[in-house]
């Protein structure tokens, strides 16, 4: 059995190597959230994976979240990478903000080739770009759809009932897939 | 649409009228020159195991390149769940993964019980964690009837169904639906067992080692069954790790993480139960290491039915959360208000976000939650095991036969509701 070094603290240990790499952490519940510069995200992930101590070796997800209305966040989009350590069994959030302008961020899928769909699902329903990736297509939608529908902004979308009266009226306007 | 031939003699209903440069970068590059074939398997194909269409590249029969492609049972329940309250919103999570609907119950409901702060018995748990177990069984059931027949072996098809029919009619006889139950909530679960409950589970426990004995012996050193599948499509641990794969699929190839075991979640570090483990991380390995997780299913069923009393709280009782029972509202008027506003307008959470995950009988299914301060999520997101999976297809299937595509589908267990969402 080879010697496992101690867990750090992965705020600090990021702090003392790549000081202008974090820009703020949170704690809620018991999650830490570090928040990274875009262009960062790479590093501070590859850091993150291979430090002792840290070994957060395992990406167990990468979700976006869109702050539409409120904007109460430095920039519209978040990103939040979920990093797990299966040495220590501890989970840690990495999260990235990303402007509506210039919805586009740095692929992760050089350290974790399994974030190729991850990302290929938040460019199809969330709409933003990962520069870099290898396969950028929609994964979920059909390739001809319109707008990105997990936006805040886009609408749910009713069905109107039809009735045995109107049943042909609304089916002319249903818009079904195109062929 | 009439059948008109074409000069080519293909039917002009099956011409493919698509641009061949749209696959330039998804197949090799032989494709376009015609030395190798392109051929489309599903979406209609009954080994894909739901609605998967993979683009495949032939050289012969050899897979040179597998090109999932998915989305055809996407259902939007991420977006579905934004404009739900929290309470609602579970019934959503049942529709993902069809066959374990329970797993994502309680992937949800953890992250929820997370958001809020809020406590669950230790008897809810225990009811949780029978219920997860019969579950993961129902689920291998399926997985082990549909791998063997898509390998040929009929009958095992038949005698699982049969197995999986008493699991569901337990799951039933606690939420009155066989599959899409919704029987978690935040709190706990919905209602407290039934009395038949635990006769059945018993009489269940007593019956079941006996045909997984069966099932075993029916595959297990079958030649045929071995031949298909020891040393096809096999994945080493570094790699499994990489492309995100978890569950079954990433302890077949040897690596020891289950998060009942490593990230306990309802009270399972109270229960003793080994983590069965592959060596080859090929189809027979992870074949083995579902077969010999019902065995240890059933050991925490046992240990679970020990513990479980026959009444007792089955949800919390924070009432600012869990609605208060039937019968107080006939002589409190607190209970009243609390019932009006729990099914009108639900509870508030914070404008935080929680990440939670559960072992499921595929691998880990994570959620996102994030909170807006008000009564609906900002935004949930699924992680799945099947999306995993299915995007490390083509790892799994290169250099392999047509006929070991379907192996390997099977053993990885995907489900496409699950995949699509």
């Amino acid at each position: 059995m080879p010697d496992i070094a101690p867990p750090r603290d992965a705020a600090d240990a990021l702090q003392a190597a790549m000081p202008d790499a974090l820009l703020d952490s949170h704690g809620f519940r018991d999650e830490t959230t570090l928040i990274v510069p875009p262009a960062q995200v790479v590093d501070v992930c590859r850091f993150l994976r291979d430090t002792p101590g840290l070994v957060f070796n395992f990406l167990s997800d990468i979700s976006a979240v869109d702050y539409w209305p409120e904007l109460d966040r430095p920039e519209r989009f978040g990103i939040c990478y979920h990093l797990l350590s299966m040495l220590y069994g501890r989970r840690l959030r990495v999260k990235i903000f990303v402007a509506e302008d210039k919805a586009e961020a740095p692929t992760m899928t050089s350290v974790w080739p399994g974030a190729n769909w991850l990302e290929r699902e938040i460019f199809d329903l969330m709409g933003i770009r990962f520069s870099g990736h290898p396969d950028m297509r929609r994964v979920l939608m059909p390739a001809d759809w319109d707008g990105h529908p997990h936006r805040r902004d886009y609408p749910l979308g009713y069905e109107q009932v039809q009735f045995s009266f109107n049943a042909e009226e609304i089916m002319k306007h249903k818009p079904f897939a195109k062929e | 649409m009439a059948v008109v031939e074409t000069p080519t003699g293909a039917p002009e209903a099956y011409r493919w009228e698509g641009n061949i440069e749209e696959l330039r970068g998804l197949v090799s590059e032989r494709a376009f020159t015609g030395e190798t074939m392109l051929l489309n398997m599903g979406p209609h194909h009954p080994s894909t195991h739901g609605v998967l269409r993979v683009l495949l590249e032939l050289d012969g029969e050899q897979i040179v390149n597998a090109v999932p492609d998915v989305g055809f049972l996407h259902t939007g329940i991420e977006k579905t769940i934004e404009s739900k309250t929290y309470e609602k919103g579970v019934t959503a999570t049942d529709r993902m993964d069809y066959l374990s609907p329970l797993s994502n119950n309680m992937a949800f409901c953890l992250a929820v019980e997370k958001l809020v702060d809020l406590d669950v018995p230790p008897r809810a748990q225990l009811i949780r964690v029978i219920c997860l177990e019969l579950q993961r069984i129902a689920s291998h059931m399926v997985w082990l009837g549909t791998h063997a027949i898509d390998l040929g072996a009929m009958s095992v098809l038949l005698y699982a169904f049969r197995e999986r029919e008493k699991v569901l009619d337990m799951l039933e006889m606690l939420s009155g639906q066989r599959m899409m139950g919704s029987y978690f909530r935040p709190g706990g679960v919905w209602r407290d067992i039934t009395s038949d409950f635990k006769p059945t589970l018993v009489k269940f426990l007593g019956e079941f080692p006996r045909a997984v004995e069966d099932y075993q012996r029916l595959l297990e050193k079958n030649p045929i069954w071995v031949d298909r599948t020891q040393g096809v499509g096999v994945i080493e641990p570094e790699r499994a790790l990489a492309w995100g794969m978890t569950g079954p699929a990433l302890r077949g190839s040897g690596v020891n993480w289950d998060l009942r075991k490593s990230m306990p979640y309802s009270g399972y570090e109270d229960f003793a139960f080994t983590v069965p483990l592959g060596e080859h991380g090929d189809v027979y390995d992870r074949f083995m290491c579902r077969i010999l997780e019902l065995w240890e299913s059933m050991k925490i069923l046992h240990q679970a039915l020990e513990r479980l009393e026959d009444r007792g709280p089955f949800r919390s009782d924070d009432r600012k959360f869990v609605p208060p029972p039937r019968s107080e509202l006939g002589q409190s008027m607190e209970a009243v208000i609390h019932h009006f506003k729990l099914w009108t307008s639900g509870f508030d959470a914070p404008d935080e976000e929680v990440f939670a995950a559960v072992e499921s009988p595929r691998g880990e299914i994570g959620c996102y939650l994030h909170g807006t301060g008000g009564n609906m999520p900002r935004r949930v997101h699924f992680k799945t095991p099947s999306f995993m999976h299915i995007s490390s297809l083509p790892l799994l299937t290169q250099g392999h036969f047509i006929a070991d595509l379907v192996a390997i589908i099977g053993s990885v267990d995907i489900v496409l509701g699950d995949c699509d969402r």
